[in-house]
Order: structure tokens, then C-alpha cells, then sequence
């Protein structure tokens, strides 16, 4: 029998999913051991542990109606519910509940894609959709449009965008939420409500005016539980004729400072998409044991010494790889005008051509590009970096990410490398570290992310990246830094990192819990947002 | 431990199914080739990895552990049964998650299976 939720009865839990059985057909709704299990995170920290987070069940709508259908139902009876979309946001939870017991909405088999409009340069798909599946529907139909994925092209549009996911192409696309337009929310009661433009009846502009008129209410439903959106737009960037790439290489530790300055000033002003900057030093630890024994010593290594051996060795500290989009002749221009602006600036700067492409593609050209996913074309291979490898021969079962926001400056990189590099030192993590350099998804910001190792067989390796995570978050907070987005396991721990003048902003989010899902049947916890029954039990 | 024994009995062929007498193998085998494509070549098919890697990320897991005792792409294999298929999509393996029935139900895992194992030797 499976784990129920905390205070429900099994007679109200069992006619709960007679009722989910009428909505959606018996076959769609999941209640033996062999089929619950599939809900686990597979990266789960606490697996095995009475503290792992399970559910009880799960179902599968196919209709918004069936949603309506499960959330009265749900409401009728207490039952929490915690929707998902494609369920495959590992290393932030998968498709497990943050709050044991719940029952899970399947939303996979909502997978249709209602409309793309490559003129206007939108599409509206609902919760079940992947990056793959839009990817292939504007391929067959030849539309002059580029989606921005994240990482894995398995993911949900609508999942990744309400987790706050990110991408690789320009600022504007790269922020899934942020370039979003209109949703279609089933909210507590079982009502439907349309945000934006779609409140007007028979509106034409849903996908393209985000406000409509009154408050911007989309933003609760984005790591929140006040709704289970069903539907929502995505802008889409048109094909660009060409790409080009091109790195700079600055030699000192601190030219980093000014380096970003200058990336940030060609990002902002519209002539760059991501920047993908590394650490040349850093790499080369794998064939300098010198350099090795430099960064290991006691205290580690000044920034002087570093410099030193880059120069005596040639090997720049810092590495940026600049991203151009659009007409091939603007494309050229651009570079050549990033190459003036940084090498007139920082001395000792090189520079090399990257990779260039035109579009469209062919299917050959498409299958040699190395990084997919900065021409919009979604993959899987992120997984290289964590799959079993010739260097990684025991490869872990999974990370928790650690994603702290930094400001986008060359100090606050240099600043939090060390910060967090202590902590991670003190628990043995071979992970962050001096030559950690950001990632850049998030337009206006920088997040120094690192996985944690997770096991599904030794709790040891959990029990530490569980203490490693507690610590660094407050490590973060302490500096003025906290996570975009958490495992469910510290959804709570990063929520309090969020706690000016007493708590207001979650005070606010309960106080509007309460109003709109009083029986607190909606993603319990999500967001470190509790119903008003279960905030005795926070985890912070 | 329960999963090394699981995978002990997948390798030996215990509890083998018997769809492969099952009528229409040859439409569940193309049925099983297109979502193999779908939901598992994009990590084990053919193709490079990040930033240039020489193989896709499945195809490099496997290349890693078998060492060139069998191919490193599943749909070249000739070991493979229909449970030791199953049981890592329904498992999963290090750092590959499971599957769930909204994703690949029951049957359309039959059909990838029939497909990896159609070359099989081991049935």
C-alpha cells in the first residue's frame, strides 16, 4: 500500500482515486508500488531514508478538463496534489513532491502543440511538450523560427520556464519565464483563468502583449502553488542568417574584471547572445603538476603566483568564448568590433576565430555542431559531463545543483570562488574552486553553479553533499548571495536566505496561499510556500 | 545489491518473455526503432558529445565500462534480452534516470526492447 499523505484517511485517499479513475480512465492513474516508484527523484539525496520524498500516487490528465476534474476532487477530499510537467528536471527534484504523501500530476500526456507563429514569432503548447517535440514540429513545417532550450532537450517548455529555467541564445529568449507570454492556469478552486491578453474573450493578442490590464499575475505561478498552468506562450527568435564565434584570452586574474565589463557592455547593447567563459589556467591543471602542487598548498595559491606561472607558462588565466547572431556581414563587423573594444583595453589580449554556421542547415551540418544548443538545436549530450567516462570511470547517480546568483562583475566572481571553494574544501568536494567561472544564462546575472555528488547506494556520499549544501547556502546568504532555484530537499533552507524585514516576502506568499488554495492541495512547499496546516513542519 | 542480482538474472536470460514468437514482431520492431529514436538515441544513438566529444554520452558510458567487449551503441548489440533492457529503463543507471509509464508505457517498452534485441543471440 502506498505511503499516504500526512492526515488524510485511507477512505478518503482511496475514494479520491475512484474519483481520479472516473476522470481519467483506470489505466491513467498510478497507484502500485512498481508504478509510484517511477515518482522518485532519481537524484534524490535522502534515497532510501525515511526522509525520502515520495508519493503516494500519481494521474494523468489528458484535458484541462480532467485537471478540473483531479483538482475538485483533490479539494473535496484534502488530497495534496504536486504537478509536473515532463518530470525531468533532475538535480532540482525530477518528478517527485516536495511534500511527502502528495499525489502527482502527470501532466505528460498534455502534449500538444496548439500554434506557432513564425511571423509573429510565437508558439502555444501545453505542459507535456519537450524542447524536442516543438523543435521537430518547426522543422517539419520549415517555420523561420529558433527555439531556446535548456541543457537537456527532454525537458518541458512549460516545466523549465516555471522552475525558472534558462538557455543559450540571445538575453531576451535565454530567461524561459521571462519570455513567456500568456498562460492558461487551473487554479485551486477549479477554475480556469487566462493571464495577460487571454483575459479578454476572444482576444488576438495573447501571445504577443504580456500585461494586459491590472496586476502582472504570472509571476505567482513560477515557483509557486497558487495554479497548474495547462497552457503558455513562448516568443520564439527568428532564424538568424549567420553565427560566429570567437574566444579572448586575457592573461591575469584580474583582467577579469575589465574582461567582463566589455562582455557585458556587447551583451547588453545587442550585439552578443551568451558568453561562455573558462579558465584556461584551470584546465591546465590536468598536465601541470606543478601548477597542482601551487593550487593545493596550505591557504592556496595568491592571485600574484597564479599570474606568474600563466606567464612564465603562456597559459591565460581567463577565456571567454563570444557569441554573434544575425546578417553574416553584421555578424563579421561585430567581431572585429568586440576585438578593437577588449584588445585596445586589457594588454596581453588574444583573440581566435570559433565556430561559424549559416542557416538553415542541412542534417549533416546540424549533426557536427559541438554545442548544440546555441543554434537552438535541443540535445542531451550535457550528459557527457556527468556520464561514465575514461577520466570518469565510477561516475556518481546524480547532483544537487547548487545555484547561487552573483552579481555580473568580474569582483564578485573572484570574491565567491574563494568563499565557496572554502566550504567545498572543508567537506572534500572536488567541485567550484579559484578557476570556477560563472554560468551565464541568466541575462543580467551570474550563477556559480555546482552539482553535488548524490548515490543511490552510499548514504555517506549523500549525508555530506547534504551538509555541504546547508553550509554553502549559508555561506552565500551571508554575502549577499542566495539560489535561483533548489532541490526540494532545501526549498525551505534557500526560502529563509529570502528573509528581509522579518520574512515579508513569504509572509505575503502565505498570506495569499491562504486566500486562494485554503485546503492547501497545490504543490505543498514549492517555493518554501506552505498551506496554512502544514507551516509547523518547514524545513528552516 | 537487489539491482546486481536483477541484472544478473537480465543477463542470464531468466524470466524471458515470450513476445518473440508474438504475431506482427517485424511492425513492433519498427514501432520499437522509432521510439528508440525518440526517447534513447539522443544519448546512446550515434553522434558527438559536448563540446565536440567523440561520442554521445550514452555511447561513451558504454564504451567506458564494456571496453570494447560489445558495441558501444545498443542498437549494434547482439547480448542484449528484452528484461536487461527493460530493467534499465524502468531503473535507471547512474546518472541516467528512470522512465516513467506517461513517458514509455508498458507496451511501447516491449516494442523498443523487440527492437534493441532483434539481433539478439541471447533469447
Amino acid at each position: 500500500m502506498a505511503t499516504l499523505p500526512a492526515g488524510v484517511s485511507a477512505a478518503d485517499f482511496n475514494a479520491a482515486i475512484a474519483k481520479f479513475k472516473a476522470a481519467v480512465g483506470e489505466k491513467n492513474v498510478f497507484t502500485s508500488d512498481e508504478d509510484v516508484a517511477l515518482y522518485r527523484d532519481a537524484y534524490s539525496p535522502m534515497w532510501g531514508t525515511p526522509q525520502e520524498l515520495l508519493a503516494s500516487a500519481a494521474v494523468a490528465p489528458d484535458t484541462v478538463e480532467q485537471v478540473q476534474a483531479i483538482v475538485r476532487a483533490a479539494n473535496e477530499h484534502k488530497i495534496p496534489l504536486y504537478p509536473i510537467s515532463t518530470g525531468k528536471n533532475v538535480g532540482y527534484g525530477g518528478s517527485a513532491p516536495n511534500l511527502h504523501g502528495s499525489v502527482v500530476l502527470d501532466l505528460k500526456r498534455m502534449n500538444r502543440i496548439l500554434e506557432v507563429d513564425d511571423r509573429r514569432g510565437f508558439a502555444l503548447v501545453e505542459p507535456g511538450v519537450a524542447y524536442f517535440d516543438l523543435y521537430r514540429h518547426i522543422q517539419e513545417k520549415k517555420l523561420k523560427v529558433w527555439i531556446d532550450c535548456p541543457d537537456p532537450g527532454w525537458g518541458s517548455l512549460i516545466g523549465n520556464s516555471l522552475d525558472h529555467g534558462v538557455g543559450y541564445t540571445f538575453g531576451a529568449f535565454r530567461d524561459h519565464f521571462g519570455s513567456h507570454c500568456g498562460m492558461e492556469v487551473v487554479l485551486p478552486n477549479g477554475e480556469i483563468m487566462r493571464t495577460g491578453m487571454g483575459a479578454l474573450p476572444g482576444a488576438k493578442s495573447w501571445q504577443d502583449y504580456k500585461y494586459g490590464f491590472g496586476p502582472y499575475v504570472d509571476g505567482l505561478f513560477g515557483q509557486g502553488n497558487f495554479g497548474i498552468v495547462t497552457k503558455m506562450g513562448f516568443w520564439l527568435m527568428p532564424e538568424p542568417e549567420a553565427y560566429q564565434s570567437g574566444y579572448v584570452s586575457v592573461p591575469k586574474r584580474h583582467d577579469l574584471i575589465a574582461l567582463v565589463d566589455h562582455v557585458n557592455y556587447l551583451e547588453h547593447i545587442g550585439l552578443i547572445g551568451q558568453p561562455n567563459y573558462s579558465s584556461p589556467l584551470g584546465r591546465a591543471q590536468r598536465n601541470e603538476p606543478d601548477l597542482r602542487a601551487l593550487v593545493g598548498k596550505a591557504g592556496g595559491p595568491s592571485d600574484d603566483e597564479l599570474d606568474r606561472f600563466g606567464a612564465a607558462k603562456g597559459i591565460p588565466s581567463w577565456e571567454v568564448e563570444l557569441q554573434f547572431y544575425g546578417p553574416a556581414r553584421t555578424v563579421a563587423a561585430n567581431w572585429e568590433y568586440a576585438r578593437e573594444r577588449i584588445g585596445a583595453s586589457i594588454p596581453g589580449t588574444t583573440f581566435r576565430d570559433g565556430h561559424s554556421y549559416r542557416f538553415p542547415m542541412t542534417e549533416e551540418q546540424k549533426a557536427a555542431v559541438e554545442h548544440k544548443v546555441a543554434v537552438g538545436i535541443p540535445a542531451m549530450s550535457i550528459f557527457s559531463i556527468g556520464a561514465r567516462s575514461e577520466l570518469n570511470p565510477s561516475p556518481t547517480d546524480g547532483h544537487l545543483w547548487f545555484a547561487p546568483i552573483i552579481p555580473k562583475t568580474g569582483e564578485a566572481v573572484l570574491e565567491s570562488q574563494r568563499a565557496f571553494a572554502k566550504v567545498y574544501q572543508e567537506f572534500g568536494l572536488n567541485v567550484g574552486g579559484i578557476f570556477q567561472t560563472p554560468a551565464t544564462w541568466i541575462y543580467r546575472a551570474f550563477v556559480m553553479i555546482v552539482g553535488l555528488p548524490v548515490s543511490r547506494s552510499n548514504k555517506e556520499i549523500n549525508a555530506k553533499s547534504m551538509a555541504a549544501f546547508k553550509r554553502v547556502v549559508e555561506v552565500a546568504a551571508a554575502n549577499g548571495w542566495a539560489e535561483y532555484r533548489s532541490p526540494p530537499a532545501f526549498a525551505d533552507l534557500v526560502a529563509d536566505s529570502y528573509s528581509y524585514n522579518d520574512h515579508a516576502l513569504r509572509r505575503f506568499n502565505e498570506q495569499l496561499k491562504d486566500a486562494v488554495d485554503p485546503n492547501g492541495i497545490i504543490a505543498a512547499g514549492r517555493g518554501g510556500i506552505w498551506p496554512k496546516h502544514l507551516r509547523g513542519g518547514r524545513k528552516a | 545489491m537487489k539491482m546486481r542480482v536483477l541484472v544478473m538474472f537480465a543477463l542470464m536470460g531468466i524470466a524471458t518473455s515470450g513476445f518473440a514468437a508474438a504475431p506482427g514482431r517485424a511492425q513492433q520492431v519498427a514501432e520499437g526503432e522509432k521510439l528508440y529514436k525518440y526517447w534513447c538515441a539522443t544519448c546512446h544513438g550515434p553522434g558527438i558529445g559536448q563540446n565536440g566529444a567523440p561520442y554521445l554520452p550514452g555511447e561513451t558510458a558504454l564504451r567506458a565500462k564494456y571496453k570494447g567487449a560489445v558495441p558501444g551503441l545498443l542498437h549494434e548489440r547482439t547480448d542484449l534480452t528484452p528484461e536487461f533492457v527493460k530493467l534499465f529503463v524502468r531503473q535507471g543507471i547512474t546518472i541516467m534516470p528512470f522512465f516513467r509509464k506517461t513517458e514509455i508505457d508498458d507496451q511501447q517498452l516491449d516494442a523498443i526492447a523487440a527492437y534493441l534485441t532483434r539481433n539478439s543471440k541471447t533469447k
